[in-house]
């Protein structure tokens, strides 16, 4: 085995948000589970986020990291919007499967 | 030493991914979910953004987490029933590995030899200049997300509360 190296390169760190933004897809696609969905969503902006403050330290500049603070920002207010909307639909249906709220369906 | 902790940290958070997707009951999806912020804080302090780190925890695996849990426990959520396969599972998988390869191609082709990262070559990350910057150029985006928010608690309160007649 290889030595390891000091430090490591910059895709790296692309890479791995890669990898979370493609773990929060398929969070999305296979899960039923309303709130799990929900938090798919989050892992997505996360990686998101991940890849500004990279590109930020890639162009020496701050601006990556006033817009992963803005991504965070809007995070909150959709994640209290979004909650808020997911307490209504269970009080109305008494469910948290996705399948099963089909109104808008055919 | 900046490559150990990135791989223990990455390796962190590509565990907590996984186990986000593979878990069925959502307690346990959120708290992989606390575990993946809680490593990314620790690599954007790598990356020298260190408003950005403290940030992360407390809105994302403080504010943001505690609201998951709360909803998760208000309304009982149990275990995720395991119902019929659709399309979706056959189909998904190979689309997924399309996709991850079809960015990580373009991240090694666009920067084959990019530099390394090491910490404490980018010093612009604390709270002094990203104050600065978001206090001059960004005043206006700044004040904008202040009425967004404001729209958001509004619109959480009518969409939450009991009807009164």
């Amino acid at each position: 085995m290889p030595a390891l190296p000091a430090s490591v390169p910059l895709s790296w760190y692309l890479i791995l948000s890669a990898i979370l933004f493609s773990l929060g897809v398929a969070g999305f696609l296979f899960r039923r589970n309303i709130i799990t969905v929900f938090m798919s969503i989050e892992l997505m902006l996360n990686a998101v986020n991940l890849s500004f403050v990279t590109f930020s330290y890639k162009l020496k500049q701050v601006d990556g990291h006033i817009f992963s603070f803005f991504v965070m920002v809007v995070a909150a207010a959709e994640a209290a919007v979004g909650l808020a909307i997911i307490l209504t639909v269970f009080k109305n249906r008494q469910t948290l499967e996705i399948d099963e709220v089909s109104s808008l369906k055919n | 030493m900046d490559a150990l902790l990135f791989m223990i940290f990455a390796a962190i958070a590509v565990v907590c991914g996984i186990n986000l997707v593979v878990q069925t009951h959502p307690i346990s999806s959120a708290l992989s979910l606390v575990g993946v912020m809680g490593a990314l804080a620790a690599l954007y302090l790598l990356l020298g953004g260190e408003f950005i780190a403290a940030a992360q925890l407390v809105v994302y695996a403080g504010a943001i987490m505690v609201l998951f849990i709360f909803v998760i426990m208000l309304l009982n959520a149990g275990t995720e029933a395991r119902g019929r396969r659709s399309w979706a599972h056959y189909a998904g998988v190979p689309l997924l590995l399309l996709l991850f390869g079809l960015i990580a191609c373009l991240i090694t082709r666009r920067m084959p030899a990019s530099e390394n990262v090491v910490f404490g070559q980018f010093t612009k990350g604390g709270p002094l200049d990203i104050g600065r910057a978001l206090f001059t150029t960004y005043l206006l985006p700044f004040e904008v997300t202040s009425v967004l928010i404001l729209v958001a608690i509004l619109g959480a309160i009518v969409l939450a509360r009991k009807e009164i007649d």
